[in-house]
């Protein structure tokens, strides 16, 4: 069972997707899983032959429990990344380079927590969460005194990754007051307390509203606490974007029409790749700068709440290509089935109004993650030209970063290179 | 002004001084008159109040027990004493049914202006008949206050209180605490109603009463010399409980041991648990633990007998427990 969060103790298995001896790649999708933020897809991160399946849908599974066992060893080159990609199944084996932890696996390794470590810069964090939690919970539940899940919970703080010195290494107060928190993986929204199995009915899809509240209270309130953030805005001519969108727009048929949020995203990413601390985690006092370019969306529920999902090498996607995406990733979040590596692999979020929203939005970093872009409503508004004063449509954006990482100047030019990108559309 | 007592004497003066002042207390029980009381602590009251006032009984703690609560009844205020807790069981239904009801059942017309002293606890070698501690049995009664006087201080200064209060009390004295000195200021006025901090703390709370008081602050120094600072709760009064005080110091050190001589099943220290679960769960750090004597009937011989009771070694392993650390001290 991945961790989705890392509040997340548990999940039910809603649906297996494969049965045994049924052949499966890495990424591909193998269960449903039903957690606080909805069905979760969750996808293998090893290859190999299903040979027997650990549980059955409606089953409770703790995060880090098996699932299913998988034959056939990850041998290959291709599967030697994989295999990196997948958690190390303790602290010691983290460690140690991924080459080494391989041949310390069983022939039949079973499938563990892919999400947590789903790419190799998450290596160590997972691994400090799976070993205590080993330790102490053989039931997968973390254990820890009452007053360390109170201020856990009041402090949006997870206790899993917190090395408890309590009775049996409970995690206790001082633990959570003093201890550096565990960062959740990004994208993941550090949950509320466990559901119990009473609300967590198996049969149940999409999401549950309160929960949603729940971790969205968590991980904001962390935010404002823990993030100095700083603020920049700046105001973008989109007269050639726009017109540019327009041209290209009009020649194609609706539904294969890009939205001008697609081209904010595409230069976006682009200006991350010479920005690169905005983009990554802050986790342990210490700045890791994201390796590839996965933008959280943030996308609106009907009924409330909010999830930014990950949308993966924005920077390496063409517009049509980002907009088809971008179409799935709405359509998924609405009813509700994402990807366990959606959750967990954004390092930065973008946050855009879209066309009934208003001029400015001024984002709240999404912690571990260090920065996040907004975009106002893109509309007409009055603009000193080279006309003059002139009707023009033009976009507000903003950025919130963390001061701890970066500085206004670097933010500016970091909004100055949207900018600038923004007016050669057809280079995105 | 201060002095230097034992216990013993200052629960025979609380009985002196007040004889002296009212003429309605009076003591009455076996072997308390010639004898000077099992514990010599009434020794020398027959010679100054006369046989009136000081009466030895018959060996019926029923038919004795019922007089004192009928002369209380009747406007007295009779001291009874029991020779120990376990002879008190025979005039269990007098204390129960009788002096915890009367003014209940006659609608408020009848006080039972009654205190009921008795030896309790172990340690004395005196086996399984005279040495156990059921404390708990009178503090689960509604209608009785239950007293645990662990000190000098509220051995003496408790009585006094004990015998204006218009309901039974029932007094509790450890016999291991007897000969003990400590300072006792006569002009000192205590509560009946509050437990004492004998000991700040802000690791841990260690709960005791009674007879394990002076181990649970004897434990409490050792755990001091390893760096665990223990706060000592004396419950003094063990109906009603004092609640406040005992939680307000879980609350700050999140952690608790309840130390009673009792046995661990249904126990005293059973129930303070239950209320710490039930009021400050949320500030716990750590099960809350509970050092109780082994669930035997007393033994005679010295060396079971001392197994068999809350020990200083034991309350300093439950106190490291609830703090995570394993083993001996270093």
């Amino acid at each position: 069972m991945p961790s989705l969060g890392a509040d997340m103790d548990d999940g039910v298995l809603v649906e297996w997707d494969v049965k045994p001896g049924d052949r499966v790649s890495r990424g591909d999708i193998v269960a449903v899983v039903e957690t606080q933020k909805g069905a979760i897809e969750i996808e293998i991160f090893e290859s190999g032959t299903i040979t027997r399946l650990l549980a059955a849908p409606g089953d409770t599974i703790a995060v880090g429990a098996p699932l299913a066992e998988l034959d056939g060893p990850a041998a290959t080159a291709g599967e030697t990344e994989a295999a990196k990609a997948a958690p190390a199944p303790s602290a010691k084996a983290a460690a140690e380079p991924a080459a080494e932890t391989l041949p310390e696996r069983p022939a039949a390794p079973t499938i563990e927590t892919p999400a947590v470590a789903a790419t190799a810069r998450e290596k160590t964090a997972p691994a400090v969460e799976a070993a205590p939690a080993a330790k102490a919970a053989p039931a997968g539940r973390v254990r820890a005194s009452p007053a360390a899940r109170q201020l856990a919970a009041e402090r949006g703080i997870d206790l899993a990754g917190i090395q408890g010195t309590g009775p049996d290494g409970a995690v206790v107060r001082d633990d959570v007051a003093g201890g550096k928190a565990p960062q959740p993986a990004p994208g993941a929204r550090p949950a509320a307390p466990t559901k119990t199995a009473e609300t967590t009915g198996p049969a149940r899809r999409g999401f549950d509203v309160d929960e949603m509240r729940k971790a969205i209270a968590a991980a904001m309130s962390r935010s404002k606490r823990e993030i100095p953030h700083y603020y920049l805005s700046h105001t973008i001519d989109m007269r050639v974007a726009s017109g540019w969108l327009d041209e290209l727009n009009a020649q194609r048929p609706p539904e294969e029409r890009v939205l001008i949020g697609m081209l904010l995203l595409k230069a976006s990413a682009l200006a991350l790749t010479r920005f690169p601390e905005f983009n990554g985690r802050y986790e342990n006092e210490a700045f890791a700068p994201a390796p590839a370019v996965h933008i959280g969306m943030a996308v609106a529920m009907r009924g409330g709440g909010l999830v930014a999902p990950a949308l993966h090498d924005v920077d390496r996607l063409s517009l049509e290509e980002l907009m088809a995406k971008a179409r799935d990733l709405v359509a998924r979040v609405r009813s509700g089935r994402l990807r366990s590596s959606e959750f967990t692999d954004a390092g930065i979020t973008v946050t855009s109004l879209g066309e009934r929203g208003v001029d400015t939005v001024f984002g709240v970093i999404y912690p571990p993650q260090v920065a996040i872009v907004g975009f106002g409503t893109v509309a007409m508004r009055a603009l000193a030209t080279e006309n003059g004063v002139d009707a023009v449509p033009t976009v507000c954006a903003t950025l919130a970063a963390d001061h701890r990482v970066s500085d206004g100047r670097r933010g500016a030019l970091f909004l100055r290179e949207i900018d600038k990108l923004l007016q050669v559309p057809e280079a995105l | 002004m201060s002095e230097e007592i034992t216990y013993r004497e200052a629960a025979g003066a609380a009985i002196h001084d007040a004889m002296a002042a009212d003429p309605r207390v009076f003591i009455m029980g076996e072997d308390v008159g010639h004898y000077g009381g099992t514990y010599a602590v009434t020794k020398g009251l027959l010679e100054t109040f006369g046989p009136e006032r000081v009466r030895d009984t018959p060996l019926s703690e029923s038919g004795f027990t019922g007089a004192g609560i009928g002369a209380a009844m009747g406007g007295m205020r009779p001291i009874v004493e029991i020779m120990t807790v376990n002879f008190s069981l025979l005039a269990l239904d007098q204390i129960v049914n009788n002096a915890a009801t009367l003014r209940h059942m006659s609608g408020g017309q009848f006080n039972v202006p009654v205190v009921i002293r008795m030896a309790t606890g172990a340690g004395r070698q005196l086996a399984a008949q005279h040495s156990h501690s059921l404390e708990n049995w009178y503090a689960h009664v509604p209608g009785l206050r239950v007293l645990a006087p662990a000190t000098v201080q509220d051995v003496y200064s408790m009585l006094a209180p004990a015998l204006e209060d218009p309901d039974p009390v029932i007094l509790f004295e450890h016999v291991m605490l007897y000969n003990r000195k400590g300072t006792l200021d006569r002009s000192a006025a205590v509560d009946l109603r509050s437990a004492a901090i004998r000991r700040e703390g802000r690791d841990i709370t260690l709960i005791s009463y009674g007879g394990s008081l002076w181990k649970t602050l004897e434990a409490a120094a050792l755990l001091a010399e390893d760096g665990i600072e223990a706060e000592v709760v004396d419950l003094r009064v063990l109906r009603p409980l004092d609640a406040d005080t005992f939680l307000s110091s879980v609350r700050k050190t999140r952690r608790a041991v309840i130390v009673d001589e009792g046995w661990r099943t249904g126990s005293l220290a059973a129930e303070i648990s239950a209320q710490i679960m039930e009021e400050v769960f949320w500030e716990l750090d750590a099960p809350v633990g509970r050092v109780c004597s082994a669930e035997v009937p007393i033994p005679y011989p010295r060396h079971l007998e001392e197994a068999a009771l809350p020990q200083v070694p034991a309350i300093i392993a439950a106190a490291r427990a609830a703090l995570g650390k394993q083993g001996e001290p270093a």
